[in-house]
């Protein structure tokens, strides 16, 4: 059967460009969940819900004096908070230039089976006025570190 | 008194640009040439009075005039006057007011410029980009003013120029990147006018193109620039962080480089009409939704502006009306100016067809990953947030293949090639990319596939563009005979195309063989990464002219043979905030060498440990190098004399078969 | 069919745009003072100094002061300190909230560090400062005269907060009443100030 070239054409580049966006649909649906980073606040790992070993992200304030450094390395430890339950914090980089106890943070890491947080990478901004957003939703009973304890 | 005349400037603007936007396009339709020819002295009119505001703005900078707000929200009297005069741009108000004028620059250009263009085109054109005007000097009149005085309380000392921004890099950076979002307005003036008038022949993609190419030179600048600032002035030596400002550039420069190569189709061979059409809408709207993501708080970024509901809503309610008007003409017209026609599928419009559809889809998968955590958000299905992993996973394999498709649909002709010519001119680059692909990991101190892999991408890329030049001088008398017998935009081409190829090398070589340290160093520490010792010789106070800081002093060497000296510092701004870590950075072309100082152990003793994070990073210049070809060949081809010819209209013949290739 | 597929964009477009409408809306991000222009909330509070003298908003100073949000458990309010001394100095009045703390580490820190403060009560439980819509220390009220909130900042008070958003209303009160030049002050003074 012949067909007309115009036809033709247009019939193969349908097929093309639907194989190539269904692909592209079933790509981004794999990637997004293996790549998106959920968020949790401290009272969620204490409430064991967070999956062990996945990257995952997490925010709170840093408790003031929890920050404790290593004495030959750059390893650092400090606890964050939610208001409600503290979650600690390893790290062996250097800290951003905003990190401050008392302030927020935002870690991506994953969980390790002792319960201690390993991070990748440490955000923070202590702007005065600003608190991340994901963090003040997911303080309790109050919404902003600034003063960085609970109310 | 200053301030005031900058703010009537702005309004008397708007006044000019409201009848720039009625009076030439309906002149147009009731054939009045006297109200075609106001558009062309109305332009320059608008760009007038936004040049006078920007200059009294600037003014207030330069005199540290605290009794506007703006001033004295960016600026102090302690601030170096070239920094004083780049804050005009530093905050949110006053980069609105250089997007103005850019944009009144562009349509006073196209008036410029725009001499021979048939006299109907040029009327719509210049209203078109009157309408983005007034959206702009609304914009800035009803929620931004930059003119609005602190009296009667003017404060006596102002606050900063956000230390950030106190940097060369940051001079430049968002002109050029403004030059290149605004600059797509044009070539979006005449997609709409072609709408309107309902014809679209290869003088209009002649016409349109050049400005696409100016923008986009631009653009890529403005990108380039924002990277290597993040590079060297957000101090950790990353150049790119998928964060949703930089997405919001990289989107409508994917869609321009669709665009452009669109366009060429449009010109060479009257096809992609409707498809052209679409992608330059695209490119603007993508510019415009950019700056709605930055500046109205939607989606939370690292260098997010001050954000503001109202603003937020202002930009939705223009992007609604620019966006959403231009895609119903476009649903309604675009059968007016589509074409069809047949080729095979071993021709330069399939590969530019699978250009296009892959650079669409990568600005698709970029535009998901950016409002996913919105959608997600929004539909409470919790906080989420879309990392580097994910845009890496995707953009790599669809770049390679991009990039092969590149190396092989160069040799193609148009309409048709034969398979074994195809063949022929595919053999000579592919040796010669998997051979270097092999080899070059070799000078390295470890093999990489990843590395092979990008390697041979580049090369295919640089050496398709080589062997391309070398076929088209064969037949000429002499090499430089044949070189002179191409045009300009065919070196402009070629020249854009082995940027990419840079780049690319760049990116594979600095993501696989860099190397870099975090670490903890008292004074007189030694260190060695990738074969250079760094010895830490401590840390003193320095003093700057709006700072002081800590800088650290490093010796650099290698093999026992001394480089230089790295002075990374942490500076503290007199005005407070935040303390900044300002890189040392040793550059070459093969490598640059790049250390910034962490904090101090103890807080309260800045004489011991510190920390430190010492990187080597190998090829990374190349990555900028190669988007400065990029840029270089955009404005070489746009060089081309024959866009500056005044040629009758030569309308492209459509065939006559039915088909819906135009309408893809 | 082919008509409808051209107006694709146009619907996509419009599922975009009802997105972001959705997203503008989703994170308010400052929370207005509902006290502004309010007058200060009606308190009964022990002073830090001493617990058994009770303060009632009644010996609140009878002149514009700074109602100021502190703790010895707030970081930022250390960085803050030495600037309320300086304040105090220049004869500025400011009155303490001292939130949720411990009486003694309070006392020791005004001991240690200056006490800038006229006096400070003691809001233990946190009920005044629930009141007053704090959401942590430090923030700081202006108060006027009469007793009413004119101007709130979240966070550290320090010598640009002082002389671009407190200062100017500071003085401006000590000499006139609000009512006599609110109406000329800059939009964008008085929105800082929410």
């Amino acid at each position: 059967m012949t067909m007309h070239p115009v036809r033709r054409q247009r019939l193969i580049l349908v097929l093309v460009l639907v194989t190539l966006s269904s692909a592209a649909v079933g790509f981004v649906t794999f990637a997004m969940r293996e790549n998106m980073d959920y968020f949790y606040a401290p009272s969620a790992f204490a409430a064991g819900e967070v999956p062990v070993e996945k990257r995952i992200r997490a925010g709170g304030c840093v408790v003031p004096g929890s920050l404790q450094r290593a004495d030959k390395n750059l390893e650092v430890q400090f606890v964050i908070t939610d208001g409600e339950a503290e979650l600690t914090v390893a790290f062996d980089k250097i800290l951003p230039d905003l990190f401050a106890e008392g302030e927020a943070a935002v870690i991506t890491g994953r969980l390790m089976p002792n319960g201690i947080l390993r991070a990748d990478q440490v955000l923070a901004k202590h702007d005065e006025t600003y608190t991340p957003p994901e963090v003040a939703e997911s303080m309790v009973s109050h919404k902003s570190c600034a003063g960085g304890a609970k109310i | 008194m200053i301030p005031e005349l900058g703010h009537v400037a702005l309004i008397a603007g708007l006044l000019l640009s409201f009848a720039l936007a009625t009076l030439p396009i309906a002149g147009s339709y009731t054939a009045r040439p006297l109200w075609m020819a106001a558009g062309r002295p109305l332009a320059f009119g608008v760009f007038a009075f936004v040049l006078i505001a920007f200059a009294c703005l600037t003014i207030a900078f330069v005199q540290s005039d605290f009794t506007v707000d703006y001033v004295a929200q960016n600026s102090n009297r302690i601030l170096p006057v070239y920094y004083k005069i780049t804050a005009v741009w530093g905050g949110h108000e006053g980069s609105i007011l250089l997007w103005l004028l850019m944009q009144a620059g562009w349509a006073a250009a196209v008036a410029m410029f725009g001499r021979q263009l048939p006299p109907e085109l040029s009327a719509r054109v210049l209203s078109v980009l009157g309408m983005v005007l007034i959206g702009f000097f609304l914009f800035i009149l009803l929620t931004s003013n930059p003119f609005d005085r602190t009296l009667p309380f003017p404060p006596v000392e102002g606050s900063d120029l956000n230390p950030l921004l106190q940097d060369p890099g940051m001079i430049f950076h968002p002109p050029l990147l403004y030059m290149g979002y605004v600059g797509f307005s044009v070539v979006f003036a005449f997609a709409i006018a072609a709408l309107l008038g309902g014809h679209l022949d290869a003088v209009w993609a002649r016409w349109a193109r050049p400005w696409t190419g100016v923008a986009w030179a631009f653009l890529t600048l403005g990108i380039a620039l924002g990277s290597w600032w993040a590079y060297y002035e957000l101090g950790w030596g990353g150049w790119w962080f998928w964060d949703p400002v930089e997405n919001a550039s990289l989107m409508p420069w994917l869609v321009g480089t669709a665009l452009m190569h669109s366009l060429a189709v449009t010109e060479k061979r009257g096809l992609f009409k409707s498809w052209t059409i679409l992608l330059a809408i695209f490119t603007f709207s993508l510019s415009l939704l950019g700056t709605f993501l930055v500046r109205s708080g939607v989606i939370t970024s690292v260098h997010a502006f001050a954000t503001d509901p109202q603003r937020g809503s202002f930009i939705l309610a223009f992007l609604a009306v620019v966006i959403g008007s231009s895609l119903l003409l476009f649903a309604l017209r675009a059968p007016t100016v589509s074409a069809r026609s047949v080729f095979s599928f071993r021709s330069l419009e399939t590969f530019l067809l699978g250009n296009n559809i892959l650079l669409i889809l990568i600005m698709a998968m970029v535009l998901t990953g950016t409002l996913y955590p919105l959608l997600a958000d929004a539909l409470n299905w919790g906080k989420i947030s879309v990392g580097a992993p994910f845009f890496n996973l995707f953009f790599v394999p669809l770049m390679v293949v991009l990039c092969l498709l590149l190396g092989m649909g160069i040799h193609a002709n148009w309409k048709s090639s034969r398979w074994d010519k195809l063949l022929g001119a595919w053999r000579l680059p592919f040796l010669t990319a998997l051979a270097v692909a092999l080899l070059w990991p070799l000078a390295f101190d470890h093999y990489h596939w990843g590395a092979v892999l990008g390697i041979f991408i580049g090369i295919w890329v640089m050496a398709a563009s080589v062997t391309d030049i070398a076929v088209k001088t064969r037949n000429a008398k002499s090499f430089i005979v044949g070189l002179k017998r191409q045009r300009a935009s065919y070196y402009g081409m070629h020249l854009a195309h082995i940027g990419l190829a840079v780049t690319v090398l760049g990116v594979v070589l600095s993501t696989v063989y860099s190397v870099e340290k975090d670490l903890r160093m008292g004074a007189g520490d030694s260190y060695q990464v990738a074969g250079y010792d760094f010895k830490f010789d401590g840390v003193r106070l320095v003093q700057g002219p709006n700072y002081h800081a800590f800088e650290g002093i490093l010796q650099l060497s290698r093999d026992g043979e001394l480089l230089g000296e790295l002075l990374p510092q942490k500076r503290n701004y007199f005005s407070g905030g935040n303390p900044m870590t300002e890189a040392a950075i040793d550059t070459g072309l093969l490598r640059d060498i790049h250390v910034a100082l962490g904090e101090p152990m103890e807080r309260t003793n800045p004489s011991g440990d510190w920390a430190v994070r010492l990187q080597y990073k190998a090829y990374v210049v190349w990555i900028w190098l190669g988007a400065l070809l990029m840029a270089i060949g955009g404005g070489i081809a746009v060089a081309d004399k024959r866009y500056r010819k005044a040629t009758a209209a030569r309308s492209v013949e459509s065939a006559q078969v039915p088909g819906t290739l135009a309408a893809v | 069919m082919s008509r409808l597929k051209l107006f694709l964009p146009l619907f996509i477009f419009i599922a975009l745009a009802l997105l972001f409408w959705r997203g503008l809306f989703l994170e308010p991000q400052e929370m207005p003072s509902a006290l502004l222009n309010k007058p200060v909330p009606a308190f009964s509070l022990p002073k830090v100094a001493d617990n058994h003298q009770i303060v009632r908003k009644e010996d609140l100073p009878r002149e514009p002061h700074l109602l100021n949000v502190w703790a010895t458990w707030c970081i930022a309010c250390r960085v803050e300190h030495p600037y309320l001394n300086a304040l105090a100095e220049r004869g500025v009045p400011i009155v303490g909230v001292n939130l949720k703390d411990d009486e003694k580490a309070a006392l020791a820190w005004l001991e240690k560090f200056h006490n800038p403060y006229r006096f400070s009560l003691a809001d233990r439980e946190g009920r005044l400062s629930l009141d007053l819509g704090v959401f942590g220390a430090p923030e700081t009220f202006l108060v006027d005269a009469g007793g009413t909130i004119r101007c709130k900042h979240v966070g550290i008070v320090d010598d640009k907060v002082w002389q671009t958003k407190l200062q100017p209303l500071y003085e401006k009160l000590t000499t006139q009443r609000w009512e006599e030049f609110a109406d000329d002050l800059s939009d964008s003074l008085l929105s800082r100030c929410q």
